[in-house]
């Protein structure tokens, strides 16, 4: 095919399904720089894909004019026609810049969160046993939300982990003739690991979940604003409750989670490893000391507290709608998990040292 | 005589026992404007529903194109339509130009630098081609319905329907939005459907008023003639807009 033409006659309508097959001729038959006349003479309908069309080949080939026009291909260019403004590229954000950036908004993220942390903190206390500033039963509806709801889930997987935990060992306990150690790794694990550590992961995946998805559509659909304009506090309206209700039951979810795992290592001592009930108990009590109870205890209230202060951060972080609420959740959750293991991780450095 | 475009027969929605429209027949002509109007909860929303099929029917007909909108078939149909839904309803993930670039990336095969040139165009169209990169979360009310305005005439639809489309607009841009509809009506002869309760709009636009009451329809013909109707309804209807 040969690029020698000078004139794009164009003949068909310059309506959208059209238009993919004109773009083609155009490329294949046209030299840009020899393009001079675009004639529209058999043109009969026009619409806004057509004339975005004449100003592509216009802007491919400066010397291409247009003729032939017809007052309706006027009348359809001056109302479809893209602003000289609008075909300004925009101005690229560099590497640095980026990176600048976002070191600006990981730093801001920090103090904000340090601010809300401390809000919290000083609100709950001040309002533990003021009454007045929130919804009536607000705190023990948190407390069956979060925990007696969530009761049948850790006991089941607290009691499936203890299971684990004591074939696995036994397994290897056995070929010592250290079976009765079952009772005091079993204890050990579940009273300062794994208790705390099993119910702050479960307690993360459906309430800091929850918590974050409630604060943050109440954010999207103006709630939080309107408790504002009436004078209240949303914290103290929405999160103390929360803050409150997770203080309490995290450090009974703890218990209930430490006490069917060590029940899950007796079934097993007693009907796989024939160490009597007895005999298992006795080993656990004498070797498991109040202090570690202490310290699996004060672990779930750090991670409760992680928890609750992660997922209103990103609830209140939210934007963008109810898709923002879903990335609000998802990062709440990952979030949380995160922050109990790595304080898992610091708990564990401090008590060995 | 003008060509219909839309023929409803015998329409009845029903929201549990509460019937929302009872009965209605109407016939919307072929290249005209044409707009509901009626006090809150008359029905005027849900009428607009109905028509495009999003609000399931308790009784009744709906030919668009003379379609049944309930036939398998129309969805092919509905590349020709365009909506403009009460509170936008943007793809709040998505940017503004991306809005826009949905309809025709999904129903036509045009090149990518074409759809820029449509897209920047529709803006430009609804005075937004400075906010074209923002999220829809971060407009005010009148620019999320502007950007939903020109998300539904990005594909130049035959048929066009706005739910309240200048609601929440300065009279500036109000005047400008209905000078475009005017625009489009005439250079694509566009047929439209619209729910409004600016009258300032209705006395600029309108080819065919429908007044709704309680469901039902209570009148239907020019602005002209609505305003010398003897019914009390819509004589207290235009006393007090």
């Amino acid at each position: 095919m040969t690029k020698k033409k000078h004139t794009f006659h164009i003949k068909s309508d310059l309506t959208r399904k059209n238009i993919n097959s004109l773009y083609n001729q155009f490329h294949e038959q046209f030299d840009k720089e020899e393009l001079r006349e675009i004639d529209l003479n058999r043109v009969e309908k026009i619409d806004s894909s057509g004339v975005a069309f004449l100003e592509y080949i216009q802007e491919n080939s400066e010397k291409a004019e247009l003729t032939a026009l017809s007052p309706k291909i006027k009348a359809a260019l001056n109302t479809f026609s893209t602003p000289e403004e609008s075909k300004k590229s925009e101005k690229q954000t560099g590497f640095f810049e980026k990176l600048g950036e976002k070191a600006l908004l990981s730093k801001n993220s920090f103090i904000s969160g340090l601010y809300l942390t401390s809000d919290i903190f000083y609100w709950s206390i001040k309002d533990l046993f003021n009454t007045n500033v929130r919804q009536k039963n607000s705190v023990v509806n948190q407390c069956i939300a979060i925990g007696v709801n969530a009761v049948g889930i850790i006991a089941l997987l607290s009691f499936i982990l203890g299971l684990i935990l004591a074939l696995q060992s036994s397994a290897q306990l056995s070929k010592f003739g250290a079976n009765i150690y079952v009772a005091d790794l079993i204890g050990f694990a579940m009273v300062r690991e794994m208790g705390p550590m099993m119910t702050a992961i479960l307690v993360a995946g459906r309430s800091g979940s929850s918590f974050a998805s409630e604060i943050g559509t109440m954010k999207i659909s103006e709630e939080l604003d309107a408790l504002r304009a009436m004078g209240i506090n949303p914290l103290r309206f929405l999160v103390v409750p929360k803050f409150i209700g997770i203080t309490i039951v995290m450090p009974l979810l703890s218990t209930l989670s430490t006490i069917l795992g060590i029940l899950a290592g007796l079934i097993v001592s007693v009907y796989y490893l024939k160490i009597s009930a007895y005999a298992y108990l006795y080993e656990l009590f004498d070797y498991i000391t109040l202090e570690d109870e202490i310290i699996g205890l004060s672990k779930s209230l750090f991670f409760a507290w992680v928890i609750i202060i992660i997922g209103v951060y990103y609830g209140l972080k939210v934007e963008g709608g109810s898709e923002g609420v879903g990335k609000a959740t998802t990062k709440s959750v990952v979030a949380s998990i995160f922050a109990v293991i790595v304080l898992d991780a610091f708990f564990s450095l401090f008590y060995l040292v | 005589m003008k060509q219909n475009i839309i023929n409803i027969k015998n329409l009845t929605v029903k929201f549990g026992d509460f019937t929302v429209l009872d009965n209605i027949d109407l016939s919307i002509p072929k290249n005209a404007i044409t707009v509901i109007l009626g006090e809150s909860g008359c029905g005027k929303s849900t009428l607009l529903k109905s028509i495009i099929g999003l609000q399931p029917i308790h009784e009744g007909e709906i030919r668009i194109f003379d379609k049944d909108i309930h036939d398998e078939n129309f969805s092919k149909e509905l590349e020709k339509l365009g909506m403009v839904f009460q509170n936008g309803a943007l793809l709040n993930s998505v940017s503004v130009y991306e809005n826009i670039k949905i309809p025709l990336r999904q129903h036509t095969d045009l090149p990518d630098e074409i759809i820029d040139k449509v897209i920047k165009a529709k803006l430009h169209q609804v005075n937004l081609s400075h906010a074209m990169n923002y999220l829809p979360s971060e407009l005010s009310g009148g620019m999320k319905k502007r950007a939903a305005f020109a998300r539904a005439i990005a594909l130049d639809p035959q048929l066009l329907f706005c739910d309240e489309p200048s609601a929440g607009l300065d009279p500036n841009t109000r005047y400008a939005l209905d000078n475009l509809l005017l625009e489009l009506q005439k250079q694509l002869k566009m047929t439209m459907l619209l729910v409004t309760h600016e009258i300032s709009t209705v006395r600029r636009i309108a080819d065919k008023l429908i007044f709704l009451h309680q469901g039902r329809i209570i009148f239907k013909g020019s602005f002209e003639s609505a305003q010398e109707s003897d019914n009390k309804l819509i004589k207290n209807f235009f006393s007090k807009a």
